[in-house]
């Protein structure tokens, strides 16, 4: 077991520049994603496109985590971590996860100038085709290159297909797994769309046969990569869910500080600001969590801290949403009251690459404690 | 910055140790020397043990002294001392007071107890019944004192005490230092479900204590009282513990050394009590990161909160662990140890002695009655006392 004090080195609060990113990010999306526009995207509208271009050129967002030689902001994962917070805050239904973290570090691994500088700049969105519930411990390709050099498989559940330009997809050769491009209007692969449990991070089912495809990475790096990206989208996904968790604490507060019953305020009621603060501790628990894994993201570490942030995060994010309907009582269960989508969400991240469970698994290897 | 701060600090501790060497200087000359030159806590101000920097570069310091071996305090003798009175005497101490005391509850001269609870004040301190009665420049106190951890060890006590009795209960307490062999104060061991006696009863007859060890004014104990506690309530000690220290150590422990008692239930339970653990040490590495002073808020309770209930679930699970073994217990002895052991005895004693973290330093229920309140703003609890003369504390 290692004994250095982990952690011990790296900040885990908000710096001056996350803090203003931070605020561009809110005001952009308190106009342009209120509740109620979100809520649209489960009857086939929402700010989708739009919201998204704004997001992601204007602001710059695309290329956060691209270096500037490549056309992007340069900045770490501790600011990409800031958005994620935000976009989890206002369940933003736009592809910033799969597109500007998990693809752009599969494709800053892969080392390719032209799919990174098009992806920082916006031109291209992308999508790792893998399936949502993938973890970086468990991953294995499901498409594979067949004797032409074209792509051949089913990929289910695939998040950001649907608004991707460009798939990233992970392929199996005798060799071991390489990493492939493939233009979304490939006429070899198929994007079908997924009635989702959660329809503000829309999954589609993949089919490739005989889909044309440059190769990024050959068999002795593209696993590497696809695991790499998977654990950095492990890590930030963490963040994301502090975003839902605090969101919904901060709704449940604000609505049972003013609904009465029995001539009373509901929140002076011991038993629930007893829930409230125990919330409270359990969201702040899960922010140093997920700050850590974000500074991490360079550090040795970043194995541990990824697992340990799915495995916490998601679960506090559960619990926020859960108990978010819960204490808001009749109107919790309303479409029209915004706490259907962060409920949806926070169960969707918690299967979101690899579940509390897979993590834990993972951690038993890393930190030595065997099963048996 | 820090790179100049880091050189000036090492170029301390080299001077330090050029003029104590520690291979030929007793521990305790050394240990005031550290303190003489500022080395002790680098945060508190200069001449009382500190160089009023920031409190995150006292890692450094310790470093560099273990490095090259000098003699340090057995820590848990003083967690009372360094984490409670201390912080409260820099923050409501005279100048005297602190000249006076700081140095050898540094130096663990001096161990420190707290005189607060008393049969009748429990969560509701405020109602506490010891009386001070003003006699010239000294104060004569006359109570009971109870659930005073190592009492009969220490040399000095800090003392809630009721001054007016005609005010409300808030307002008529005050603070003081108290003598622990001055006359008049009586230590009876107190036996708790360990079967050892940490904790003690402290009976006080007509004890005097000088005006001059009175902290802050009369009537505003309460508000210093308030700062122990805050204190107390915040991780004490490292400010960067590693991976695995306190309960989670120990269960760790057990398990990799004994791969015979390994189950998958028991696995999984384990597994998430690491990552709460560790959740737990993040959490209060990032509340001492915002700590930019020594006193601490509100939201420390949630540290101590998350620790008592992580403390009972692994020495519990500890136990199953253990089986057929777990049946067994070390001793039922009375004893009076020296210092407060969460983590030592064995299994049984670990598990019976966690008890007491969720009810110690404020119970779980008081805790999150202050989060709910004032972290989150939301409605106190009704009291049935207030405006009620201390006198007769309404209970």
């Amino acid at each position: 077991m290692n004994s250095r004090a982990q952690g011990a080195d790296l900040d885990l609060l908000y710096s001056d520049v996350e803090d203003a990113l931070r605020e561009s990010v809110r005001a952009l999306l308190s106009s342009r994603c209120t509740a109620q526009q979100v809520t649209t995207v489960y009857d086939g509208g929402g700010p989708g496109g739009r919201l998204w271009r704004s997001l992601a050129v204007d602001l710059e967002l695309a290329g956060l985590l691209v270096p500037e030689e490549h056309g992007g902001a340069g900045a770490s994962a501790r600011e990409a971590a800031v958005v994620l917070e935000e976009l989890g805050r206002f369940v933003a239904p736009v592809p910033f996860l799969t597109s500007s973290v998990i693809s752009v570090s599969a494709a800053l691994a892969a080392g390719d100038g032209t799919v990174t500088a098009r992806l920082a700049s916006g031109e291209w969105t992308g999508a790792l085709a893998v399936p949502l519930t993938t973890g970086p411990a468990s991953f294995t390709p499901a498409v594979r290159v067949d004797a032409d050099g074209t792509l051949r498989g089913r990929v289910a559940v695939v998040a950001g297909a649907i608004e991707a330009d460009v798939l990233l997809v992970p392929a199996a050769t005798a060799a071991g797994t390489e990493l492939h491009l493939v233009m979304a209007d490939d006429p070899g692969i198929r994007i079908t769309p997924v009635v989702s449990l959660d329809m503000t991070r829309q999954v589609a089912d993949l089919e490739l046969s005989g889909a044309a495809s440059r190769r990024l990475l050959d068999s002795s790096t593209g696993e590497t990569a696809v695991r790499g990206a998977l654990r950095l989208g492990a890590a930030l996904l963490a963040s994301e869910q502090v975003g839902v968790a605090d969101s919904c604490l901060q709704l449940t507060v604000d609505y049972l500080r003013q609904r009465r019953q029995f001539g009373r305020v509901v929140a002076g009621f011991q038993a629930v600001k007893h829930r409230l603060a125990d919330l409270w501790a359990q969201v702040e628990s899960a922010r140093a969590v997920a700050r850590y894994a974000a500074a991490a993201a360079g550090d040795p570490d970043l194995p541990v801290a990824a697992s340990l942030a799915q495995a916490y995060c998601s679960e506090v994010a559960v619990l926020a949403a859960e108990e978010c309907v819960q204490l808001h009582g009749g109107i919790g269960m309303t479409w029209e009251y915004p706490a259907h989508l962060y409920l949806k969400r926070a169960k969707a991240d918690q299967l979101a690459l690899g579940n509390a469970a897979a993590h834990l698994t993972h951690l038993a290897e890393l930190v030595n404690l065997p099963s048996g | 910055m820090d790179e100049t701060l880091r050189t000036d600090l090492r170029t301390r501790v080299e001077e330090l140790l050029a003029e104590h060497d520690p291979a030929t200087t007793g521990p305790l000359e050394f240990l005031r020397a550290r303190f003489d030159a500022g080395l002790a806590w680098v945060h508190f101000p200069g001449g009382l043990g500190g160089l009023g920097l920031p409190r995150r570069h006292q890692p450094f310091v310790a470093e560099l002294l273990a490095a090259a071996g000098a003699p340090d305090r057995d820590r848990r003798r003083l967690t009372i001392g360094l984490g409670m009175a201390a912080p409260t005497i820099l923050a409501y101490g005279t100048e005297e007071q602190q000249r006076r005391f700081l140095r050898p509850l540094w130096t663990g001269e001096e161990v420190w107890c707290q005189l607060f609870s008393e049969p009748g004040a429990g969560s509701d301190l405020a109602a506490v019944a010891t009386r001070a009665s003003r006699d010239g420049d000294t104060w004569v106190v006359n109570g009971q004192k109870v659930w005073t951890s190592v009492a009969h060890k220490a040399r000095w006590g800090m003392l809630l005490a009721r001054t007016d009795p005609a005010v409300p209960k808030h307002a008529g307490l005050t603070y003081f230092l108290c003598d622990m062999t001055a006359p008049g104060v009586e230590v009876r061991p107190l036996r708790q479900l360990t079967g050892e006696a940490e904790f003690d009863e402290v009976f006080l007859s007509d004890v005097r204590i000088p005006d001059a060890h009175r902290v802050g004014a009369a009537g505003e104990g309460w508000r210093v009282a308030h700062a122990t506690l805050m204190n107390e309530r915040i991780a004490l000690g490292d400010l960067a513990p590693p991976r695995e220290s306190g309960m989670i150590g120990v269960v760790a422990g057990t398990w990799r050394d004994r791969p015979d008692l390994r189950t998958p239930g028991l696995h999984a339970k384990l597994l998430w009590l690491w990552a709460e653990a560790e959740a737990a040490r993040l959490t209060g590495l990032r509340l001492h990161q915002k700590l930019e002073s020594d006193h601490p808020g509100p939201e420390g309770s949630a540290v101590k909160l998350a620790l008592a209930r992580l403390a009972q679930q692994l020495s519990g699970l500890e136990l199953e662990l253990l089986g057929a073994d777990g049946l067994r217990y070390a001793d039922w002895t009375m004893t009076q140890p020296d210092l407060v052991e969460l983590t030592g005895g064995d299994a049984g004693y670990r598990y019976l002695r966690a008890k007491g973290n969720s009810i110690e330093g404020g119970t779980s229920e008081i805790l999150r009655n202050i989060i709910a309140e004032r972290v989150l703003g939301l409605p106190r609890e009704p009291r049935a006392d207030s405006g009620v003369a201390g006198q007769e504390p309404a209970r």
